[in-house]
């Protein structure tokens, strides 16, 4: 008998599965009705996300588990790691579908991007209800699959080449993967994900197959998280148009694969048993690498959006540096990064958005003088970029003190190294964009320049989300011990999942 | 099992309704015939799932067709196993009617498509409800003259030579297979496989027999390297033709050898042609699938994609055969080959349905005239996606169902080669799948000319079918439990597992 808890994560889902489904079934010129499911999917999913958010504060279960092939159930379940994900991830919908309301407005295919957009959401928080690894599969490859339509929605021979790309290192990662899962499973049968790990009581004669299973399965999300060497498809699916960019490639896609990362090293293998395996370390290690990495190429690009997809890869790998090192306080902040960054570089792809869409600028070495026409958007965008460098009180500074602190901590002292290396690196790469925009007067005539909207700098669905998230980021800083931030919720789950026994 | 089973007259039901269709739809005036026509679907349809739901409330059935019973008379078989296949066909020829009656317009097309048709689907539900070597026989000569008649219907240099080439094949299949047959009745006496129980292939008489009986099987089957009749004639028959060949007709051949070879064969000889199939197998899946890799035809592509498809099935054998490990492991592979069956066919029928519309709308089907279809026919092109993802064997898809618990069975037998090559070959199918679909997300290039109008029925079957193929994925209990319905293995893994 169905209760109406066990319904509550199918229902997060459905919020967006029949938004899409609806917004297929409208006509292309519907817009106004459009615009409504959109608006209301992404405002019912929110609520929801806040009964689980109760829900897991109370010690209530929300569950919904089905038999879908013999011995293995699909399970959706919410625990404190699902509301960090999915309290980011709706959140962010809401902001991005106006945003993308905003953006796209007059321009062709919306019926297919909404529905598409919509389908990602649904595959996004079904990552993050998983609650074992074959459901968190089933939606891993569903993302792959309705990102690909937003990649080449510009309809483009560039587009369809970077969509290419795309395919061919999520679907190779998904086959390791595939693979992992597969010996694991011979291994030791069905399991959920839980938080003291599930493979703990294994025969020390199978050690070496854990290990090889875990690289298996890092390979596979380490596509979607950027690790290198397989972050090539990040610059390249920039191609899309901004909306995308800012949820999916800042938020939804790669955080799914450092989520997943996480989801391995905490619930499948537990972080003791990672760490008495030898695993931890190469992953931190080559994680350093692609922060450092991510942030040197940044330098190099003049693209605005690729300068910022190479700073996702380099971020991204922040979360998977903190929970790697064994130790409760770093993983604090490789956790609390898991949001901070999405809301940091949420914003930075707004703003670069705007640019894009009232100034036709693309590339850095246009935003000469662009804070004077548009101060709200680079306002905002000035507040994530010294966020994300890591000045206090932003939020930025709250990972990087408690990655920094918590490696001090664990005696992982060359953390310290690679995070001032790639502070300074951050800084290099950001200041000098915030020096033209503010400092150096306007050359010439912006390149492809809309008529201003009234007195604003562009229009209100374009300005309202990137200012939201700028201030998400200040408050996420400033009041980061008050029972509400994404710092404290972090707390919350490592003395719920990883402390507690 | 035999013995116990019940009696049920209803078994008759699926077969001689269409049948009874067929004939009157031979010489019915045309508007007649158009709700005749939707009459006798329907009737098929609701009789063979009729049947489906008496199996699942009583157990297998068995019908004395005349009060004669075997060795010498008709008998009408039904377990879990005949009732899925049943289903199946009921399901996709429904779905093929439906996008029939709009695909064919002409009055001469009509009349021979819709006799011939439920010839066809005649022949099938008949040859799901037997369980005898003869009988097998003729119900796949009805399917095989019914279906070169239907591949031929069209006329014209492509498709009359197709067809007359898989007149050949399906003949010489069909002679080598009666070769067999008689063989096996000058050794034993019956042909009855419930009265052969585990007695083919025995001495040399029986070796010869149980090749032939084989070899004809695998001709008809398109497996590796009987294969090359397949892509010609299923790219070139009329959209709903394509679809009852590549989603109906290469599983009845096979359903025969599947049948056969578990409650048929001996021990012996199951454990010798295992690994033969499986090698086969894997031989079509890889071949298969790079010449799909090279097509640049849509229809092209997706015949060699049922090649490759069809190996798939075969890997079972191995993996499932007495002696490869314990049973529960050996029923889980044999489930994991029928649950891939029924979603290739909702697959696979979406694809060719797919396929039709874009015929009928560009007038052709090379891989530029998919540009811009993305946003000029999306439903045509999501029942293309979302059918190409069980194909690709993606999660959620039944596809993927069937994949992992063949993978898991083929590990845990210790035959872990076949993996690589299960892996392997969904990689091969993203990649041709891919290869053709990234076209449709090209903007519509400038100076396109119009589409032809393509009736939403033709569009929306398509989608539905796909749709169908995923949502196996999430609701794979049910057919499981089916399938374990008189299923031939002593332990009972399926229902522990459910």
């Amino acid at each position: 008998m169905p209760t109406l808890s066990s319904m509550i994560p199918l229902l997060v889902l459905m919020t967006s599965l029949v938004t899409a489904a609806v917004i297929f079934g409208l006509g292309e010129e519907r817009v106004r009705t459009r615009t409504f499911f959109n608006l209301l999917g992404a405002v019912a999913k929110i609520g929801l996300v806040g009964l689980m958010v109760w829900g897991v504060l109370h010690q209530h279960v929300f569950e919904t588990r089905w038999r879908f092939m013999p011995e293995l159930d699909f399970v959706l379940r919410a625990d404190s790691m699902t509301i960090l994900f999915s309290t980011l991830s709706s959140l962010l919908w809401l902001l991005t579908t106006i945003y993308a309301i905003g953006y796209l407005e007059d321009s062709p295919n919306r019926r297919r991007f909404f529905g598409y957009f919509s389908l990602c959401v649904t595959a996004t928080m079904g990552v993050s209800l998983a609650g074992n690894l074959i459901t968190f599969f089933v939606f891993y490859e569903l993302l792959t699959l309705t990102t690909y339509p937003l990649v080449v929605h510009r309809g483009t021979e560039k587009a369809v080449r970077a969509g290419a790309m795309y395919l061919r290192y999520t679907l190779g990662g998904s086959a390791a993967m595939l693979i992992g899962m597969l010996w694991l499973y011979v291994l030791v049968g069905p399991f959920d994900f839980a938080s003291t790990g599930a493979l703990r009581d294994l025969d020390p004669k199978y050690r070496w197959h854990l290990m090889v299973i875990f690289a298996l399965l890092i390979g596979g999300l380490g596509v979607k998280a950027a690790l290198i060497p397989l972050h090539r498809w990040l610059p390249e699916a920039m191609v899309a148009p901004a909306p995308v960019s800012a949820l999916l490639h800042a938020v939804a896609v790669v955080k799914a694969g450092a989520f997943g990362i996480v989801r391995v090293i905490y619930d499948v293998y537990g972080i003791d048993f990672a760490h008495d395996l030898g695993v931890l370390k190469p992953l931190a290690v080559l994680a350093a690498i692609t922060i450092l990495y991510g942030s040197i190429r940044a330098l190099a690009q003049d693209d605005f959006k690729r300068r910022l997809a190479f700073s996702t890869v380099s971020q991204v790998s922040y979360i998977t540096l903190g929970v790697t090192i064994f130790g409760p306080l770093a993983t604090l902040g490789g956790l609390v990064h898991l949001v901070h960054q999405g809301v940091m570089k949420i914003t930075m792809f707004f703003a670069a958005g705007n640019v894009a869409e009232a100034l036709g600028v693309h590339k850095v070495s246009e935003l000469d003088g662009a804070g004077r026409r548009m101060p709200l958007t680079m306002g905002a965008f000035t507040i994530a970029a010294l966020g994300m460098i890591g000045v206090p009180p932003l939020a930025g500074f709250i990972s990087k003190w408690y990655l920094g602190y918590g490696a001090a901590v664990a005696g992982e002292y060359w953390v310290l190294g690679v995070l001032a290396g790639s502070s300074l690196l951050n800084a290099a790469y950001f200041l000098p964009i915030l020096h033209r925009v503010w400092f150096k007067p306007q050359r010439g005539p912006w390149p492809h320049e809309h008529p201003q909207h009234g007195r604003l700098e562009t229009t209100w669905w374009l300005l309202l989300p990137p200012v939201t998230t700028a201030l998400i980021v200040v408050l996420a800083g400033l009041f980061a011990g008050h029972p509400a931030s994404p710092l404290s919720w972090v707390k919350f789950i490592s003395t719920r999942e990883f402390i507690a026994p | 099992m035999p013995d116990a089973a019940s009696s049920s007259i209803w078994l008759a039901a699926p077969v001689l309704l269409p049948l009874l269709t067929a004939l009157l739809a031979s010489f019915t005036a045309s508007r007649l015939r158009a709700a005749l026509c939707a009459a006798g679907t329907l009737a098929t349809a609701g009789s063979s799932l009729f049947v489906l739901a008496r199996v699942v409330a009583e157990g297998p059935l068995r019908h004395r067709l005349g009060g004669w019973g075997a060795p010498l008379g008709i008998d009408l078989f039904a377990d879990g196993l005949s009732v899925l296949m049943l289903a199946m066909t009921a399901v996709i020829g429904g779905a093929i009617s439906l996008y029939a009656s709009a695909y064919f317009t002409s009055a001469h097309e009509r009349r021979s498509f819709w006799p011939l048709w439920f010839l066809l689907w005649t022949g099938l539900n008949a040859l799901f409800l037997t369980a005898d070597l003869f009988n097998f026989y003729v119900t796949l000569e009805v399917i095989s003259l019914s279906a070169v008649a239907l591949v031929a219907m069209k006329g014209g240099p492509v498709a009359l030579p197709a067809a007359v080439r898989y007149l050949f094949v399906a003949m010489l299949g069909s002679l080598a297979y009666m070769g067999g047959v008689a063989l096996v009745y000058a050794q034993t006496g019956v042909l009855d496989l419930h009265l052969l129980t585990g007695r083919l292939g025995e001495g040399p008489l029986g070796r010869a027999a149980l090749a032939l009986l084989i070899g004809g099987l695998l001709a008809k089957t398109a497996l590796f390297p009987l294969h090359l009749w397949l892509p010609p004639a299923h790219s070139s028959a009329p959209a709903p033709v394509s679809a009852a060949l590549s989603a109906l007709v290469v599983k009845a051949s096979f359903y025969i050898l599947l049948r056969t070879s578990f409650s048929a064969f001996s021990d012996a000889a199951l454990a010798a042609v295992g690994p033969v199939l499986g090698v086969l197998g894997a031989a079509t899946v890889l071949w298969g699938s790079f010449q799909a890799l090279t097509q640049d035809r849509l229809k092209l592509m997706i015949a060699y994609s049922t090649v490759a498809q069809i190996g798939y099935l075969f890997l079972l054998f191995p993996v499932a055969m007495p002696g490869a490990g314990d049973a529960a492991w050996q029923s889980k592979a044999w489930i994991a080959g029928i649950f891939h069956a029924l979603s290739h066919a909702c697959a696979k029928a979406a694809m060719f349905m797919a396929a039709g519309a874009i015929l009928h709308a560009v007038g052709r089907d090379d891989k530029n005239s998919l540009r811009g279809l993305g946003e000029r026919m999306p439903v045509t092109i999501s029942a293309l996606a979302t059918a190409g993802i069980s194909i690709m064997a993606l999660p959620p898809s039944g596809g993927f169902i069937a994949k992992w618990m063949l993978l898991v069975a083929a590990i845990r037998t210790d035959q872990w080669w076949w993996a690589p090559i299960m892996i392997g070959g969904g990689l091969l199918a993203a990649a041709y799948i891919f290869r053709m679909i990234r076209y449709a997300f090209l903007s519509t290039p400038d100076g396109a000319p119009p589409l032809h109008p393509v009736p939403r029925r033709l569009e929306f079957t398509a989608l539905a079918l796909g749709l169908l193929a995923l949502a196996l994925g999430l609701a794979s209990v049910f057919p499981i439990a089916v399938a374990a319905i008189g299923a031939p293995f002593p332990e009972n893994w399926f229902m522990e597992a459910l």
